[in-house]
């Protein structure tokens, strides 16, 4: 059936997979913490690139492991990234990544730094990067259909006006593009706590919604349960969300839910940073619900364009995936404007309806998707933060 | 509608509703909206209580249960009148 939003075009990058990206970055990923140095060298050495230093990589083991090679695979494999330089401390993991990537079709190269250096290592890779942005520079954007655009959403610095303007903003979103084609992700596994209930029949059907409470559940029980010294009262809720007038975590897991709309369903589940198998649609990704896990989370799972509704003022941003922010709070967008990419705190007054929300956010996801910067990109923000299950060997 | 809302509410079923405005002062004969119907009401502000924070729109007990989207979302741990300020002092989680 076709509706407004069918016709609607972006000029994005068609990629060997098929896949479609909004950005077009050469990332010089490091395999682990003590690549980092070499990483940011390359990129300082060679302009165009983007460095994604983080923290871990070493001496994990098991799931914990997995999530590391899935995160670190999955960012080099997002479509907004062109080509990719990996660096690691030995040619073992560093060539899994790689290897990993390189599944995509698009020019990956690997190095690593015992038996060479960091100087020898920064050599060699800077040629390498070099080469990657003047071939990722020629690439054209061609037109693509909306549908062809994966988007994923998590709020942040929640409050009371986010379940009112900002989160059911990105639900009409999703009501109306999830029937064109497109594929969406939400999330939050601690954050559904109050409204499970609800959240277990938003499901395609009643196996998929099991799977999801079982998977809530253990959440529950083998992490809040486990290792809760008090009632999270300082946790989930935040201190800014409290600031902010939510009391108690049921009152925030019903106004972050409304981020899935009065119709969407999702069809399947995904591991933190686990990619969609199942076809378009909208999946449930167990994640933190901290904002910058979550989205690095989200990005490694395909995401090319994040939705982050906020009410306190959540500032937060991706290395490689544009985060577009939402806010309904007058005093938000009277004190931190510059973060605002969506304001609609016209639904507070009453003056905009959650369907006019809705288009405007779409037709922010339009502009962003043909190369718009949005309010966190302009600012720099490139929070890259992994999910860590539990301590290193 | 013409008059900028003081006090919106989700749903008829409940029980409080969220200030969006911001210098809201006791005594204010608040403009009430129910989003689901865009229905109206009056009440009056029995405290000074910051934009998003929630407001009792009946007499509350302890024990009550604060209702909010229609749906159960906490505990109410001391009495509040209505037009009174709820919040972390006065309701608490069921869960955790």
């Amino acid at each position: 059936m076709s509706s407004k939003y069918s016709n609607i075009t972006v000029k994005a990058f068609r990629r060997e997979n098929g896949r479609v990206g909004v950005r077009n970055h050469v990332v010089i990923l490091p395999v682990d913490d003590i690549s980092n140095a070499a990483c940011e060298a390359v990129a300082n050495n060679v302009k165009g690139t983007l460095a994604i230093p983080h923290a871990y990589g070493r001496l994990q083991f098991g799931e914990d492991l997995e999530l590391h090679f899935r995160t670190m695979i999955g960012t080099g494999a997002n479509p907004n990234v062109a080509a990719v330089v990996v660096i690691g401390i030995e040619p073992g993991w560093t060539k899994r990544i790689a290897d990993g990537i390189r599944e995509t079709g698009k020019p990956v190269a690997e190095f690593s730094i015992e038996q060479n250096g960091d100087f020898e290592t920064i050599r060699a890779a800077s040629w390498k990067a070099k080469e990657f942005v003047h071939w990722s520079s020629e690439l054209q954007r061609e037109e693509c259909s909306i549908s062809d655009i994966w988007v994923s959403t998590k709020c942040g610095e929640s409050d009371t006006t986010t379940g009112l303007g900002s989160c059911p903003t990105v639900g009409n979103m999703y009501d109306k593009l999830l029937p064109e084609g497109i594929t969406g992700f939400f999330g939050e596994t601690s954050e559904i706590t109050g409204a499970e209930h609800i959240c277990q029949k938003r499901a395609i059907n009643e196996e998929v919604g099991e799977r999801w409470y079982k998977m809530w559940k253990a959440y529950q029980d083998d992490v809040i349960f486990a290792h809760q010294t008090d009632d999270l009262s300082d946790s989930q809720p935040t201190k800014g969300n409290i600031e902010g007038g939510l009391t108690t975590i049921e009152e925030k897991a019903l106004g972050n839910l409304e981020k899935i709309g009065r119709t969407s369903q999702y069809i399947d589940i995904l591991e933190p940073a686990e990619a969609p198998k199942s076809g378009k649609g909208l999946y449930f990704m167990d994640s933190s619900s901290a904002a910058a896990e979550c989205v690095t989370l989200m990005a490694a799972g395909g995401a090319v364009i994040h939705t982050f509704p906020t009410g306190q003022g959540n500032v937060v941003g991706n290395p490689i995936v544009p985060v577009i922010k939402i806010t309904a709070n007058p005093r938000t967008v009277r004190t931190m404007s510059e973060h605002v990419d969506v304001d609609v705190s016209g639904i507070l007054r009453r003056e905009m309806t959650i369907d006019e929300a809705g288009d405007e956010l779409i037709d922010m996801i339009r502009r962003t998707a043909n190369g718009r910067n949005t309010a966190a990109e302009a600012l720099g923000h490139r929070e890259f933060s992994m999910t860590k299950l539990y301590r290193s060997a | 509608m013409s008059e900028i809302p003081h006090l919106l509410v989700h749903e008829h079923a409940d029980n409080v509703g969220v200030v969006v405005v911001e210098g809201l002062t006791a005594g204010t004969d608040m403009l009430c909206c129910v989003t689901h119907d865009n229905s109206t009401f009056r009440l009056t502000a029995g405290a000074d209580v910051p934009i998003g924070h929630k407001i009792a729109l009946k007499d509350l007990n302890d024990g009550d249960t604060a209702i909010k989207y229609g749906e159960d979302i906490g505990k109410i741990i001391a009495e509040i009148p209505k037009g009174g300020h709820v919040h972390t002092h006065n309701c608490k989680t069921k869960r955790w």
